[in-house]
C-alpha cells in the first residue's frame, strides 16, 4: 500500500514540474485538477482502511478538486477571455531548476521538522514543494487567472501537508475542505469576475496604477 | 565453463547488436504500412563498407582516422564491463559504472574531434550540437547510475543488477521507475533516435549525429555504424537489466529472457519513433533536462529514505 502511495507522491512532484513549465492555460488547469485528484486519493492509501468517513471525505475532495474547480476555472477563462498562453516571466530551465531546488530544500526541511512519522516517505517534502510551486506560479505569471491557479496548487500542497500530519483527525480534513470551499466561492465567484468587469483585462501589471488619471503623454485624443 | 560463459555472452552481444536496428526499422515499417528493409540490413551494409577503400581529404590529420577507431574501441571496452542478463562481464570491478561513463565520453570526444578535423563548418555545427546535448545527457546518465547504486547499495554494475530483485522494486519503486524513465530518454538521445534526431533524414537543419560522420567512408564508416549499434545495445541492456529483476539461476533462461526483453525494447523504440515527431532543436535540451530531473529525483528519493 505504501509503495502505491509513494508512486502517487512521485506523480504529484512530477506534476509540479510540468505545471511550472507548461505554457498552455487549459493544460495547466487540467494538471492542477489531476494533482488535486491524486492528492484526494492519498488518504485512502495512507489510512489503509476503507472506512466510511475517510471514503466520504476523499470522494468529496475529489469531486471538488477534480470537477468543480476545473469547471469554474474554464468558465472564468471563457468569461474573461483569457484564452492565450500563460505568459511566464521566466523560462523553462529557470522554472524547472527552481522547482527541483525547492524539492531538494523541502527534503532537507522535511527531515529537520519535528513531525510525527507518517509512514509514507516524502509526503512532507512533496507537500512543501507543491506549496512552493504554487508560489512560483503566482509570482511568475502575468495573468490573474493563472495566479488563482497557483493558489489552487498551494491549496493542494496544504491539503497534502494536513494529510501527512493529521490523517487520524477529521477536524483538520474538514478545515481543508472549508478552505477549498473558500477558494471556490471567494476567489472564483467574486475576484475574477470583478477584475474583468472593472479593468477590462486581468493582467496584474496593469493594476499597479490606481487612478483614472493619465499622464498627458499617454492620453489619446 | 565459467571462463567461457562471459566470452560467449560478449560474442553474443557483438553478433546480435546490429539486429536491434533491424527490429526497430521493421517496426517502423509496420507502423507505416510498408514492407521495410530486411532484418539483417545493417549486416549487409557493414559487409559492403568493410571492403571499400576509404577516401581521406587532404586537409585532415591523423585525428580524423583515429576518431572512428577510438569510438569503436571505447564502446567495445564498455560492453566488456556491462553485465549480460544479470551476469558480470569479464571486465567488471567495483566502481566500473564511472569507468563506463568516461569511456562513452571518450568515444564522443574523439568523434567530435574527428568531425572538427575535417574543417567543414557543417560538421562543426553537428559537433557543437552533439556537445551541447551531451552537457545535459552526461550528468543525467551519471546521476541515474548513482541512484541505482544507492538503491542497491553496490558499486559495480554487475553487483547492482544482481542485487536488484522483485523485492527491491517493491521497496524502491519510485526511484527505480524514475531512473528507468531517465535511461530510456537517454537511450533515445544518445543513439540519435526520433524525438532528438532523425536517423533517416539528411537535412542539415535536423541532423545531429549523422552530420558528424558525413566525411567518413569505407571501413571507417562501418566502424561508426557498428559502434552506434553497440551503443544502442549498451543503453538497451541497462534498461532491460533494471526492468528484469528476477534471476532464475539458470544461465540459459536468464539469457533468453534478457534477449527477449531487448527485442521488446527495440520494438518499443520503433513504436515511439512511429507515433512521435521530432522535437524542435531548441526543445531537445528541455527533454534532456527532463531526464536530468528524473535522475536527480531518483537520487533524492533514494538518499532521503
Amino acid at each position: 500500500m505504501n509503495t502505491f502511495a509513494e508512486l502517487i507522491i512521485v506523480f504529484i512532484i512530477l506534476l509540479n514540474l510540468v505545471l511550472a513549465v507548461s505554457g498552455s492555460l487549459s493544460v495547466c488547469i487540467r494538471l492542477a485538477a489531476i494533482q488535486g485528484v491524486a492528492a484526494g486519493l492519498l488518504p485512502l492509501m495512507a489510512v489503509g482502511g476503507m472506512r466510511g468517513r475517510a471514503m466520504a471525505f476523499a470522494g468529496f475532495i475529489i469531486l471538488l478538486k477534480g470537477v468543480v474547480f476545473p469547471w469554474l476555472m474554464f468558465r472564468a477563462r471563457e468569461k474573461t477571455g483569457a484564452r492565450r498562453d500563460v505568459d511566464p516571466l521566466i523560462g523553462y530551465p529557470a522554472s524547472i531548476m527552481l522547482c527541483l531546488g525547492a524539492f531538494a530544500a523541502s527534503s532537507w526541511l522535511g527531515s529537520r521538522l519535528p513531525l510525527p512519522h507518517s509512514g509514507v516517505a516524502f509526503i512532507i517534502p512533496a507537500s512543501l514543494a507543491t506549496i512552493f510551486t504554487g508560489f512560483l506560479l503566482i509570482t511568475t505569471r502575468a495573468k490573474a487567472i493563472t495566479q488563482v491557479l497557483g493558489y489552487l496548487v498551494i491549496e493542494n500542497g496544504i491539503y497534502i501537508f494536513g494529510l501527512a500530519l493529521f490523517v487520524e483527525q477529521p477536524l483538520m480534513v474538514e478545515l481543508a475542505i472549508l478552505l477549498d470551499v473558500f477558494v471556490a466561492v471567494f476567489v472564483m465567484g467574486i475576484a475574477i469576475f470583478q477584475i474583468s468587469r472593472e479593468f477590462d483585462h486581468i493582467d496584474t501589471d496593469q493594476m499597479a496604477e490606481l487612478t483614472d488619471w493619465h499622464r498627458p503623454e499617454d492620453a489619446k485624443w | 565453463m565459467e571462463i567461457i560463459k562471459p566470452l560467449l555472452q560478449y560474442l553474443a552481444v557483438l553478433v546480435l547488436s546490429p539486429l536491434l536496428l533491424g527490429i526497430i526499422n521493421r517496426v517502423k515499417a509496420f507502423f507505416a504500412g510498408r514492407r521495410g528493409q530486411p532484418l539483417l540490413q545493417l549486416y549487409f551494409d557493414l559487409y559492403k563498407l568493410s571492403y571499400k577503400t576509404p577516401v581521406y581529404s587532404r586537409t585532415t590529420t591523423w585525428l580524423f582516422r583515429a576518431g572512428p577507431i577510438i569510438g569503436l574501441s571505447a564502446i567495445l571496452c564498455a560492453l566488456a564491463a556491462l553485465p549480460f542478463a544479470g551476469r558480470p562481464g569479464f571486465l567488471a570491478f567495483d566502481g566500473d559504472f564511472i569507468f563506463l561513463i568516461y569511456l562513452l565520453a571518450l568515444g564522443r570526444f574523439f568523434t567530435v574531434l574527428a568531425a572538427l578535423d575535417t574543417g567543414s563548418s557543417f560538421e562543426g555545427m553537428g559537433a557543437s550540437r552533439e556537445v551541447q546535448f551531451a552537457v545535459f545527457a552526461e550528468p543525467a546518465f551519471f546521476l541515474a547510475l548513482a541512484a541505482l547504486s544507492k538503491a542497491t547499495g553496490k558499486q559495480s554494475l554487475a553487483d547492482m543488477f544482481l542485487a536488484l530483485e522483485p523485492a527491491s522494486w517493491q521497496a524502491a519503486a519510485p526511484a527505480l521507475l524514475l531512473l528507468t524513465a531517465a535511461l530510456f530518454i537517454l537511450l533515445l538521445a544518445e543513439n540519435s533516435r526520433v524525438p532528438v534526431d532523425d536517423p533517416n533524414t539528411h537535412l542539415e537543419l535536423t541532423m545531429v549525429h549523422e552530420v558528424m560522420v558525413l566525411d567518413h567512408s569505407g571501413p571507417d564508416l562501418a566502424y561508426i555504424l557498428y559502434g552506434a549499434a553497440l551503443k544502442l545495445w549498451f543503453f538497451g541492456a541497462l534498461i532491460a537489466s533494471s526492468v528484469l529483476p528476477r534471476h532464475s539461476g539458470s544461465w540459459f533462461y536468464d539469457g533468453a529472457a534478457f534477449l527477449g526483453m531487448m527485442a521488446v525494447l527495440a520494438g518499443a523504440i520503433g513504436a515511439v519513433e512511429s507515433i512521435m515527431g521530432r522535437l524542435r532543436l531548441i526543445k531537445v535540451p528541455y527533454l534532456l533536462m527532463g531526464a536530468l530531473v528524473f535522475s536527480i529525483l531518483a537520487l533524492l528519493f533514494q538518499t532521503g529514505r
